[in-house]
């Protein structure tokens, strides 16, 4: 298997052209591995949620929180959904010409890649002036979540620390879609440079022809590293004990129970109001 | 390391005796092996040693792809069958005059005793940075060297251009179009596909590195002619830097039907299509929904080439295929009949 593609320049030198598609069926084969292992693992693994008992314990002696918690605001929804929609049409206008379904797809590719900028744009602006901005990231002091985690799925009963807003899975993912999401926004903004739009006069000279390799490639390793990342996270948005979560990023809210179930109170203090109840 | 040219590099060499027999080769090699035709576009690939096959998959000892036959009230041109043939064959002569003025107006005799049918609308582009081997979008690569701000795109595409800005360099292709030809694939798989013309070519935004959509291990094995155009009025030219040996700059082809039996002079259809101007040659449907029911005169002419070039974006050097393709859509609906005209 290749990794790179390369040509002659006109002065006959090597030049980087491409990563080899041979990595997308690569990484295809790798997110279906890994769902087909993980979803064969969790057949038999331990059940990571609270006792019901202890979280009988916790709603009586949380009775104050609202039935409703909000999980995602609206913006944050609205982002969610445009990016998954624009990252849809630009895998499928990226890939499926490489498989063989032969479509004018350019066009559509840089017009989604731009709906995807402007959205990364807008969450970046709403997480930071809105949003617990650090709640998402990993760092040392996760560490002992990671330890219990790693323990809960080898199968033992840890009590060690819940998550607070979001799991550790879902921090590590969150950490892997910033690295190919930036890199493949920044290479593909410079690569709209080499094709006709409306918004540059074209110029293939921008860069040096090494640095249009490497361009290329950093965008052809993200672009292929996402199709990995979006089967994980598909598979993770439709296992049914993470259906909660999904459910959340479409309602918004999730109830006080799976609340107290699945995150730690003291690290997600909840303090939005509820949202109104429909009667 | 100097670069050999007129030595092509070593390759087994079939010369099979049936289309099965020749798919074998092909499936056998996969992308090593090379589908040889007349030969005037393979021997330019593997004599500039750009093109270096395992194979080579000769297609003049298979009987079943030569010759002209009748079918259907039409015609049946085996992909092999040589531009010299079409051109004296005398059906083609009578009823589908423009693909003999088509074929005739490709290259010289000696190339059109040689050139097929089949390998003149099947040929790669003659971009000179494609053909010079380099990484190119249609080599696979990342950029166009045609259309850059320095780069020598006087014969290049005005229409169409999607990253590369490559054009067709087929003769009869527009003609083809125009006659509403049938082009009768053999898959790889075996089984037979028949692809309308207008479909058979492909331009770089469908898929960047192929002008047709044979695929690998396809074969074109026969052009079929309908009679839905046969003895329609014609218009074939051809514009070149010299009137021999030379691909078009733009060419024009129309077929025409008129009004009134034949007699009239208001348009009842018509079929028009360019070339030279994109990777693809191009059928002008806006244009023919245009002139349908319109009486053919200077007027009618003006609005449809007008509205032909619509969308046209020259590069540096090629500003002159607009106004270009314009007069020679103009002069394909006006005929040869304007001459005569007073107005």
């Amino acid at each position: 298997m290749d990794f790179l593609t390369w040509g002659r320049s006109p002065w006959d030198q090597p030049i980087l052209t491409h990563v080899s598609w041979d990595l997308f069926w690569a990484s295809l084969f790798a997110g279906v591995a890994f769902f087909v292992a993980h979803a064969s693992y969790m057949v038999l693994s331990a059940h990571r949620k609270r006792h019901a008992a202890e979280t009988d314990a916790m709603e009586a002696a949380r009775a104050h929180l609202p039935s409703r918690i909000v999980r995602h605001s609206l913006p944050a929804r609205l982002f969610h959904w445009v990016m998954a929609a624009s990252m849809v049409v630009l895998l499928t206008t990226a890939f499926l010409p490489i498989v063989g379904v032969k479509f004018a797809w350019v066009t559509w590719h840089w017009m989604a890649g731009l709906v995807l900028t402007a959205s990364i744009l807008f969450h970046i602006v709403h997480a930071t002036a809105w949003l617990d901005f650090w709640s998402i990231w990993v760092g040392p002091r996760d560490i002992p979540e990671l330890k219990a985690e790693v323990l809960r799925e080898l199968g033992h009963d840890v009590p060690g620390p819940k998550p607070g807003k979001y799991p550790l899975g879902n921090r590590l993912y969150h950490q892997a879609i910033v690295a190919a999401g930036l890199s493949v926004v920044a290479t593909g903004l410079f690569m709209m440079v080499r094709v006709r739009t409306p918004f540059f006069t074209r110029n293939p000279y921008l860069f040096s022809d090494g640095t249009w390799g490497l361009t290329y490639v950093l965008h052809g390793m993200a672009g292929v590293g996402l199709v990995g990342l979006v089967i994980a996270h598909v598979y993770f948005a439709v296992r049914p004990e993470k259906w909660w979560i999904t459910k959340s990023m479409i309602l918004g809210w999730i109830t006080r129970r799976q609340y107290l179930e699945h995150h730690d109170p003291d690290r997600w203090v909840v303090t939005s109001p509820a949202p109104p109840e429909r009667t | 390391m100097a670069v050999i040219r007129d030595v092509m590099p070593a390759f087994e060499l079939f010369q099979p005796a049936s289309i099965e027999d020749a798919q074998a080769v092909l499936d056998r090699y996969g992308s090593g092996a090379w589908v040889l035709a007349g030969g005037l576009d393979s021997f330019d690939w593997l004599k500039d040693r750009i093109k270096r096959p395992q194979a080579l998959v000769d297609l003049a000892g298979i009987p079943e792809l030569k010759g002209i036959r009748p079918r259907e009230g039409g015609l049946e041109i085996g992909a092999m069958t040589t531009l010299t043939e079409v051109v004296r064959h005398p059906v083609v002569r009578e009823r589908y005059a423009i693909l003999l003025e088509a074929a005739e107006s490709a290259a010289s005799p000696q190339i059109r005793n040689q050139g097929t049918i089949g390998g003149n609308v099947s040929q790669d582009t003659r971009c000179w940075y494609y053909r010079a081997g380099w990484a190119c979008y249609r080599a696979g690569g990342n950029i166009c060297y045609a259309d850059t701000p320095e780069a020598i795109n006087r014969e290049h595409a005005i229409l169409e251009a999607d990253r590369c800005v490559a054009v067709s360099p087929s003769d009869t292709a527009p003609a083809l179009i125009v006659l509403d030809a049938q082009m009768v694939i053999r898959t790889a798989a075996g089984g037979e596909r028949i692809v309308a013309a207008q479909d058979y070519f492909v331009g770089p935004a469908t898929d960047i590195t192929r002008m047709t959509v044979l695929q690998p291990g396809d074969l074109l094995t026969a052009i079929r002619l309908p009679a839905a155009w046969a003895g329609a009025r014609f218009y074939f030219e051809k514009v070149r830097d010299r009137q021999v040996w030379d691909f078009a700059l733009v060419s024009v082809a129309s077929a025409m039907v008129m009004g009134g039996g034949g007699s009239g002079n208001t348009i009842e259809r018509m079929r028009l299509c360019v070339n030279g101007v994109a990777a693809r040659p191009l059928r002008l449907e806006a244009v023919e929904d245009l002139v349908r029911g319109r009486p053919r005169n200077e007027a009618t002419a003006m609005v449809a080439s007008n509205l032909a070039i619509e969308g046209a974006q020259p590069l540096k050097f090629n500003a002159y295929k607009v106004p270009l393709m314009r007069n020679l859509v103009k002069r394909a609906i006006r005929g040869v009949e304007a001459g005569t005209w007073t107005s």
